[in-house]
């Protein structure tokens, strides 16, 4: 009898530590999950990123100032991605934007060009901005191969008489 | 308060917060007057730019031809690509403008107001080919990084002013001199005045050329604002960043001149050559001098469709920095075998050549023209890219225009 009771109540033990586990696995999946599909919860909880981006919402949202039409930013012509603001307000002061949208290049040279404009420019220290700003570049604004010599394109056609 | 008027001031009220700063005379403003930091600059009537120009960048203004729009044989301002690498000065008064000279090969600086400048020297009328070091950089693999040109940053425009040898002469230059560089009224994009957005130059030979000019005229009008008003260093055949725009100073250097983008990789290729993407140290880096032989077909405009049995009229120009271009030939087959066409003999040294030719097609089909020029000394263009540089520039590949047969 003792040995029953000694039984059941290690089972318990079992089952409870099971739920436990169970509970954390759930918690850390759905943690996952919603991260997932919104990585911006991470970088907002960057103390120094949330501030900048607080800075920037003071930027009138009247007038469709930064309006974006069949995935571009009007204003700018940058492709509607993550980090697009982080880019326009870092990357617009000096020089237009289409500097940026007309160039592909891979992370290193996007990297040095930065350091370029840092050294001889005065771009400012970009912090934790650097890192998005990078992968917005790289991710969509990535060199394309070219070969020696492409095929002519955008051929506009018209009869000549 | 009326309707109308509490509209005006909120609206102006929201102005002042975009700009960030109060609009003082708000009140008095005229009625339908945007205040400049709002005007869409509109880059076609603000320079008296062709509609059909594009524009590769509006800070700084980049802003380049197309193939058929520099038809002309004396580029017409609506046709003229600018290249500017800082912001356009913004106040400039001509009549109190001075060129001032010096430098360590200088003894004593001297300075020249326009006026002194027409009436002390010989003036002198030349076409000259400016093209910019980049034009064709958008072709390049790995692509380099800058104003993604194609075929459009070239022009042969008239331009009048004085001989740089002769105000040079009347200055009097040590024998120690080497370069000459050139300091200007643009500003730097950020606007920190103790950046100079591009100071450029060229060594004594070049300067003292016949055909480098200090110019104050192009096609026989003052020179257009985005162009260099009131006064431009002309030196065609070279890289255009040579011919310094609004120019206020020239620096008679007893050393290369290391002003702003003369140094580092700036209109530099690798001395000797390299594979594609290779990297390349800043000290085997040279500076660009004499452009490479290239050629344009203006006309007829890529895309033709013609009637067969038609023979089709084509046209264009062929220039090869300081040299002349000997010898202009076509391809209506990829390049495998290549016709002669007439070329005539330039308008002065440094003018970029005319050619024209009537071409027949056997049959039907698509057909792409292919132009190759060949330079004095027997150098010619490729038709693939030229040597990979890290900064892209001297693309030479011959022209291609499409033409359909039906």
């Amino acid at each position: 009898m003792e040995d029953q009771t000694k039984f059941k109540l290690q089972v318990k033990a079992i089952y409870r530590m099971l739920l436990g586990i169970f509970g954390i696995f759930a918690i850390a999946a759905f943690t996952i999950l919603v991260l997932l599909s919104n990585p911006q919860l991470l970088v907002k909880s960057k103390p120094g990123v949330q501030a900048l981006n607080e800075g920037y919402s003071s930027v009138p949202a009247e007038d469709d100032y930064d309006k974006i039409e069949n995935g571009i930013h009007v204003r700018t012509g940058l492709v509607d991605a993550e980090g697009l603001m982080t880019v326009v307000n870092n990357c617009t002061n000096c020089h237009s934007a289409k500097l940026v949208t007309q160039n592909k290049m891979n992370e290193e040279r996007w990297i040095s060009t930065i350091r370029w404009m840092q050294e001889t420019q005065n771009l400012w220290d970009l912090g934790p901005n650097e890192e998005i700003i990078v992968n917005y570049l790289v991710t969509n604004y990535p060199p394309t191969k070219k070969g020696r010599r492409e095929n002519l394109k955008d051929i506009e056609w018209y009869t000549l008489n | 308060m009326k309707r109308r008027n509490f509209i005006k001031r909120t609206t102006l009220g929201s102005l002042s917060t975009l700009i960030g700063a109060e609009i003082v005379f708000a009140d008095t403003m005229p009625k339908g007057y945007l205040p400049l930091a709002f005007q869409d600059p509109d880059p076609f009537k603000m320079f008296n730019k062709n509609k059909e120009m594009e524009v590769l960048n509006d800070k700084p203004w980049n802003i380049e031809a197309k193939a058929h729009l520099l038809d002309d044989k004396i580029t017409p301002n609506s046709s003229m690509f600018i290249r500017n690498n800082g912001l356009i000065p913004e106040q400039i008064d001509a009549n109190t403008w001075t060129l001032t000279i010096d430098g360590e090969s200088v003894d004593t600086p001297k300075s020249y107001t326009l006026e002194e400048l027409k009436t002390k020297f010989n003036q002198h009328t030349y076409q000259l080919t400016l093209e910019c070091g980049g034009n064709g950089r958008s072709e390049f693999d790995p692509p380099a990084k800058g104003n993604q040109w194609t075929v459009g940053a070239v022009s042969c425009a008239s331009w009048t002013g004085v001989r740089l040898r002769d105000i040079l002469e009347d200055v009097g230059v040590n024998n120690d001199a080497v370069y000459i560089g050139y300091h200007a009224a643009d500003v730097h994009l950020s606007r920190d005045p103790q950046k100079e957005p591009i100071s450029r130059g060229a060594p004594m030979a070049k300067a003292m050329q016949d055909e480098t000019l200090i110019a104050f005229q192009m096609n026989g009008k003052d020179i257009p604002l985005a162009h260099g008003y009131p006064l431009r260093l002309v030196a065609g055949g070279w890289p255009a960043s040579v011919s310094g725009k609004w120019v206020n100073r020239i620096s008679v250097r007893n050393i290369v001149h290391d002003g702003t983008k003369m140094t580092g990789t700036a209109y530099r290729v690798p001395c000797n050559p390299v594979a594609p993407g290779e990297k390349v140290k800043d000290e085997d880096m040279c500076i660009i001098e004499s452009m490479p032989v290239k050629s344009l077909i203006t006309y007829p405009r890529s895309g033709a469709t013609i009637k067969e049995g038609k023979a089709l009229d084509i046209r264009g120009h062929a220039w090869a920095g300081e040299l002349e271009v000997s010898k202009m030939e076509y391809s209506i087959d990829f390049g495998a075998s290549w016709n002669d066409c007439p070329i005539e003999k330039p308008y002065n040294r440094l003018a970029w050549q005319h050619f024209a030719t009537k071409i027949d097609f056997p049959k039907k089909g698509y057909y792409e023209v292919w132009a190759k020029a060949t330079d004095s000394r027997g150098i010619s263009q490729p038709m693939l890219l030229p040597g990979w540089n890290p900064k892209g520039y001297l693309n030479n590949a011959c022209h291609r225009i499409a033409i359909k047969v039906v």
